[in-house]
């Protein structure tokens, strides 16, 4: 193993290859994704970008058939590592799922789940404080303010997906995952978190995986292009959708292929 | 009779090889311009005559008509064979009217079921109005005493009798459900592939063992090892028929059942709910107890009551592990009864269906069924309110 990288990344994954069973997924995947910044990752189905953000909270670890090797940091340290605990670490990288999936108890219990299990909060003062910075962190503490103590799936589905971005910013996370959190949204609902991604970006450092690439114009400032399990070219958001270097990804962004 | 019956089959098989010939002869041999496939309407002539001749052969036989049933359903086989056969033109939907026999069949099936729990219920009720007009009913279910007497002037208190039901099934859930519900979160969160098509099959095998077969191992094995390792030796007496025996035995008859209805419950518990709460830095464990027990708890409550149903119907377990002696005592350790046993004892042997002695089993019968009627329902609304939660 090398010595920790000198760079200011957030994350840096080196020679990541991830294989389900006979199908190898991702192939030799470099990035260095910086702090307090949005990066989108982008390309056609099946090319592994969903795969490669479930590598940097270890979620592929539920999944028996799955094998990841080569290396990927969080601020230096190897989180494949032996000694990490992949429950410690999730604690520290939130998510956020395609769809919804608020718990089926009251919106205050499905932000307050986290904060509980992690013992953030010393009483009740504190816990419902956490959970009131949380939903407004969401942008929800105004709609969900008078309705707390109903369940969290009573919601609209714009309403429920930002509940699962303050239940995953209760536990105090310093990277978010989302996995196409707008992809079950209308527009509507989209816009608004879209804008709770800008706002996001100021406190933590946000890895999204989309299928709009006008989302991912428009919300991110890096952004990284895969096809068929590889990282074909990662940049400044403007440089990849204005002057790509790669033919394939010109390809993409431009509707010929994906 | 039989004959017309041969008769009305042979109009069957006869309308099904000739009604398509004569679709396609109508059509002028070309079947795209029918309304149906032509073995739809082969199809619709079999329907046509089998339906109707078994539906007069069941009501003729239920109403006692006897002497002229064969011709009437030979009357009725000929007008269908003859109206399928000759109301066949290029525009007869044979396709529709074939569905609508076939969900005749179905809706005559669903009607058997429900006619046939109806019938229990009226013969039950009739009985047990009978042993009412003989016998106080505050005397059958305030007494505390149950000794029948066949020469008459017994005492048929249900109270012993209910206790001993009630004790016996709740030894068994307490046995069972903990066991059920932690062998189906293991069996559906922590198994591999492999262990769980192992497990799950052995587990459900024990659900194919005949009760009777589960009396036997109360009696020769569970009984006298209770009686002489706890029983005995605690000073709780010396019987090995006990509470506790059947109680025991009964808990593992029902563990498959609860294990499989909670592992199905469990499965159907959405895999999103446990990817958010993994994704938060919730353990295994955690996860299970906090969000997948919870979301799947009605659906546990549920397969737990049904569980109690039978437990509260069992019979064979009961008389083999824990006696035939109506009592009412706290200790787990002594023999007891339960409603079914009784309701066996009182109808065996010589019986002269007018005493009270007999009758009494009626009322038994009743008063269970509408025990385990009201846990049926209960359960069924809770596994409803379950339903709902994620549609």
């Amino acid at each position: 193993m090398k010595d920790t990288p000198m760079t200011n990344a957030k994350i840096s994954a080196k020679g990541v290859d991830v294989h389900y069973a006979d199908t190898h997924a991702i192939k030799d995947v470099n990035v260095e994704i910086a702090d307090k910044t949005v990066t989108a990752f982008i390309g056609p189905s099946g090319c592994g970008k969903s795969t490669f953000l479930r590598c940097i909270n270890r979620m592929n670890d539920t999944i028996d058939s799955c094998r990841v090797t080569g290396d990927i940091r969080i601020d230096g340290e190897d989180i494949y590592d032996a000694k990490v605990d992949p429950v410690q670490l999730r604690a520290k990288v939130g998510m956020v799922f395609q769809k919804p999936n608020p718990f089926p108890k009251s919106i205050y219990d499905n932000v307050a789940y986290g904060p509980k299990i992690h013992g953030l909060a010393r009483n009740k003062a504190e816990l419902d404080e956490i959970v009131e910075k949380s939903l407004r962190k969401a942008a929800l503490w105004n709609e969900a303010k008078d309705r707390l103590l109903s369940p969290g799936t009573g919601l609209s589905g714009g309403q429920q997906q930002r509940l699962c971005i303050a239940r995953a910013i209760a536990t105090a996370p310093e990277v978010l995952l989302m996995d196409e959190p707008c992809s079950a949204l209308d527009p509507i609902a989209t816009a608004q978190v879209e804008e709770l991604i800008d706002e996001l970006q100021k406190s933590f450092c946000v890895v999204i995986v989309t299928h709009s690439m006008q989302q991912a114009a428009r919300v991110s400032q890096k952004t990284a292009f895969f096809h068929l399990g590889s990282l074909v070219e990662y940049d400044d958001t403007d440089k990849i959708f204005t002057n790509p270097e790669d033919p394939r990804t010109e390809s993409y962004i431009s509707g010929r292929i994906g | 009779m039989s004959v017309s019956l041969i008769l009305a089959l042979g109009l069957a098989v006869l309308g099904y090889v000739i009604a398509p010939r004569r679709a396609l002869a109508v059509a002028g041999g070309d079947a795209r311009t029918l309304a149906a496939l032509p073995r739809q309407y082969g199809l619709n002539a079999l329907l046509a005559v089998l339906v109707p001749s078994f539906a007069i052969l069941i009501a003729g036989t239920l109403a006692g008509a006897g002497a002229y049933l064969g011709w009437t359903i030979l009357v009725v086989a000929v007008v269908g064979f003859a109206g399928s056969l000759f109301k066949i033109t290029p525009d007869y939907r044979a396709r529709t009217h074939a569905e609508n026999w076939i969900k005749l069949i179905l809706i005559a099936a669903s009607v058997v079921a429900i006619l046939t729990t109806v019938g229990i219920v009226f013969s039950m009720l009739f009985e047990a109005r009978n042993f009412f007009s003989q016998y106080d009913w505050k005397d059958f279910f305030l007494s505390a005493e149950w000794s029948p007497n066949f020469r008459g002037n017994s005492s048929l208190g249900i109270l012993p009798l209910l206790w001993g039901t009630l004790y016996i099934s709740f030894i068994a859930l307490v046995f069972a459900v903990p066991i059920g519900l932690f062998a189906a979160i293991y069996l559906s969160e922590y198994a591999s592939r492999r262990m769980r098509s192992v497990t799950k099959p052995a587990i459900e095998i024990l659900a194919g063992i005949p009760t009777i077969v589960y009396g036997l191992f109360a009696l020769v094995t569970v009984g006298p090892f209770l009686r002489d390792y706890f029983a005995a030796p605690m000073g709780f007496g010396g019987s090995a028929s006990s509470v506790m025996t059947a109680g025991l035995v009964m808990g593992v008859m029902l563990i498959p059942f609860v294990s499989s209805l909670s592992d199905d419950i469990i499965n159907a518990v959405p895999q999103t709910m446990r990817d958010g709460s993994l994704a938060l830095g919730a353990t295994k464990s955690e996860t299970i107890r906090q969000v997948v027990i919870p979301a799947a708890l009605p659906g546990i409550v549920g397969a737990t009551l049904l569980a109690a149903s039978r437990a509260i119907g069992e019979t064979m377990i009961v008389v083999l592990g824990a006696g035939a002696a109506a009592r009412l005592s706290l200790n787990p350790f002594e023999a007891m009864t339960t409603v079914t046993v009784k309701i066996v004892s009182q109808l065996t042997g010589d019986t002269d269906f007018a005493s009270p002695e007999t009758l009494v089993a009626f009322a038994l019968g009743m008063t269970l069924f509408v025990i385990t009627l009201c846990l049926n329902v209960l359960a069924l609304l809770i596994v409803r309110k379950y339903r709902e939660q994620y549609e």
